[in-house]
């Protein structure tokens, strides 16, 4: 079993989000980053659950530039074999998926997993992007994968439900929660993966067709308007009369 | 030259995120004096009135919707024989699969997760979205001859200023899938949650899972959602697709009543969207006061019966 797990590097979940350069830029000032929750806790976890348990090679790719070894080194504390990095900043979710098949084009993996979105971006768009440009299958938001030799069994969920599908060969798999549980990487995995073969290449030139004009941050609330626990007629009066929500 | 958009039926009927699409589909398609033209992935009985919210046209295409494979050739295949300009989808599980693959098919510019009409600015068509879970939003201009989003569900309110019309099929060679679909399950009931108009959520503070009756009461009074905190979730106490959030689902009803939820930043960035919210906390400091619209300080298993009682006085009055 062959498996390529893309990591991405996002900000830490309780970070405060500001931008600089008027909105264009995000300010890292004080920002600590983290491997995308969705790629570590359960795409990565899962992929290298299978090799444990089938045999194979786990290999991690990330596109981003050498600050993103960190998080590279931990995914490979985890129980990832080996690592690529794509020495550029991405500029959009395509030139991503660009890079990732220049490299797994190449390679013939059993299977590709990544996180069903990072929570920066929140766009979902890598995974069906490189599936496109690998012409493999593509499922999103897999909460549960049985791969029992040539056959995968899956579980997606879908707006309101849950649909099991069964395929065989290679695919594109986005993790969502409950795919595997979260590791936290031991002494012996952190110490193995500073030995562990972490590769830079170079980015692709990829034409670019969405540009970003601006970002903004949300308008202050105007406050909160509080109401005694003993009046819980006068919250109803007002949801219904000045918000008109019910 | 045309919009396109995408509707998927749920147990064969268009439900209001359906709705929502027709309309923002106008709305994007007048920017340019175009026509708004449905496509509907399978058999609805109700298609015919996607024209009420305004589509101009409603063809059907019925194919496997959980392979993005002949999903995205279907799109990018009625996409050229249309001569749409602009492709529509919904930002749920099945659009996000496809978007992708339909973007490179057409060499399109492509962003999801869009949370307004765009505005068209020359052949550029500006977009907004949500970004950092919900944290901040970002505009985007999208310069190519086709261009591909997605649209989060309570975007726009669906407008009925049209009527129904009538339902052709799709003229297209037949793709058939590689893909066994082995199970489907769809819940029933209440509106999912991205689309979801009102929503009702539990934290830590209701103290264990026995005790989540009083707020299952309360939403089936307003006829809302439920939904839980991330703790929550992870112990437990309700199915993790409940759980709204930065790891959870963002979404954005018109009313969010949290209860027993502190309010931690990554819980306020998948609601903050939320166009009124609601906070009942025993503790006058939590920080979700500071994110709401109005507050209850007290001790929730006083207050959410209070509340229920006062809503079924409303109903009857």
């Amino acid at each position: 079993m062959k498996t390529l797990v893309c990591i991405s590097k996002t900000p830490d979940t309780t970070s405060k989000i500001s931008f600089v350069d008027g909105g264009k830029n995000f300010n890292s000032d004080g920002i600590s980053f983290i491997m995308n929750p969705y790629d570590e806790w359960y795409a990565l976890v899962r992929a290298v659950e299978l090799k444990e348990k089938m045999g194979g090679t786990v290999t991690v790719i990330n596109v981003g530039d050498a600050s993103n070894d960190l998080v590279i080194r931990k995914a490979l504390a985890i129980g990832a074999d080996d690592a690529v990095r794509v020495n550029a900043n991405a500029p959009s979710s395509f030139f991503v998926a660009k890079q990732i098949a220049e490299i797994a084009k190449k390679e013939n993996y059993d299977l590709i997993f990544l996180g069903k979105e990072t929570i920066d971006y929140n766009g979902a768009e890598v995974g069906a992007q490189l599936a496109e440009l690998l012409d493999l299958p593509f499922f999103s938001f897999v909460n549960h994968l049985e791969v029992d030799g040539q056959t995968n069994i899956l579980k997606r969920e879908i707006e309101g439900g849950e649909e099991t599908i069964k395929i065989s060969g290679p695919c594109v798999i986005s993790a969502a929660k409950d795919l595997a549980q979260q590791r936290i990487p031991n002494m012996q995995g952190i110490m193995m993966s500073k030995r562990k073969p972490l590769t830079v290449v170079e980015a692709v030139a990829v034409e670019e067709l969405v540009s970003l004009i601006t970002h903004e941050l949300p308008l202050p609330k105007k406050g909160v308007t509080l109401v005694s626990a003993d009046n819980v007629d006068e919250l109803v009066r007002l949801l219904h009369e000045e918000a008109k929500v019910i | 030259m045309s919009v396109l958009v995408v509707i998927e039926p749920s147990a064969g009927i268009i439900n209001k995120g359906g709705f929502e699409l027709a309309t923002f589909g106008k709305e994007t398609a007048a920017l340019s004096g175009t026509k708004c033209i449905a496509l509907v992935l399978g058999n609805a009985s109700n298609a015919g009135e996607l024209g009420i919210y305004g589509a101009d046209e409603v063809l059907t295409a019925d194919i496997p919707t959980y392979d993005s494979m002949v999903y995205a050739t279907t799109i990018a295949e009625a996409t050229k024989k249309l001569d749409a300009s602009i492709v529509i989808l919904k930002h749920n599980a099945n659009g996000k699969a496809a978007a992708g693959r339909i973007a490179i098919k057409l060499n399109a510019g492509l962003v999801s997760a869009v949370n307004a009409v765009p505005v068209l600015n020359g052949a550029v068509l500006q977009v907004k979205r949500g970004v950092y879970s919900g944290k901040a939003s970002a505009t985007y201009a999208i310069s190519s001859p086709i261009k591909v989003i997605t649209v989060i569900g309570n975007s726009i309110k669906p407008q009925a200023n049209g009527s129904a019309i009538s339902v052709s099929v799709l003229d297209l060679p037949k793709l058939t899938s590689s893909l066994e679909l082995v199970d489907r399950k769809t819940m029933s009931g209440r509106a999912p949650l991205p689309e979801a108009d009102l929503v009702v959520s539990g934290g830590r503070g209701f103290k264990g899972p026995e005790n989540w009756d009083i707020l299952l009461e309360l939403a089936d009074t307003l006829g809302a959602t439920t939904a839980c905190s991330r703790p929550v979730a992870d112990a437990d106490w309700r199915p993790h697709h409940e759980h709204v959030g930065q790891t959870g689902v963002a979404i954005r009803p018109n009313l969010y009543i949290a209860i027993g939820i502190s309010g931690a930043i990554q819980h306020l960035a998948g609601v903050n969207s939320s166009k009124t919210i609601v906070v009942i906390n025993k503790d006058p400091e939590a920080p979700f006061f500071k994110a709401a619209d109005y507050g209850i300080v007290g001790d929730l298993f006083e207050v959410v019966p209070k509340l229920t009682a006062a809503i079924k006085k409303l109903k009857h009055e």
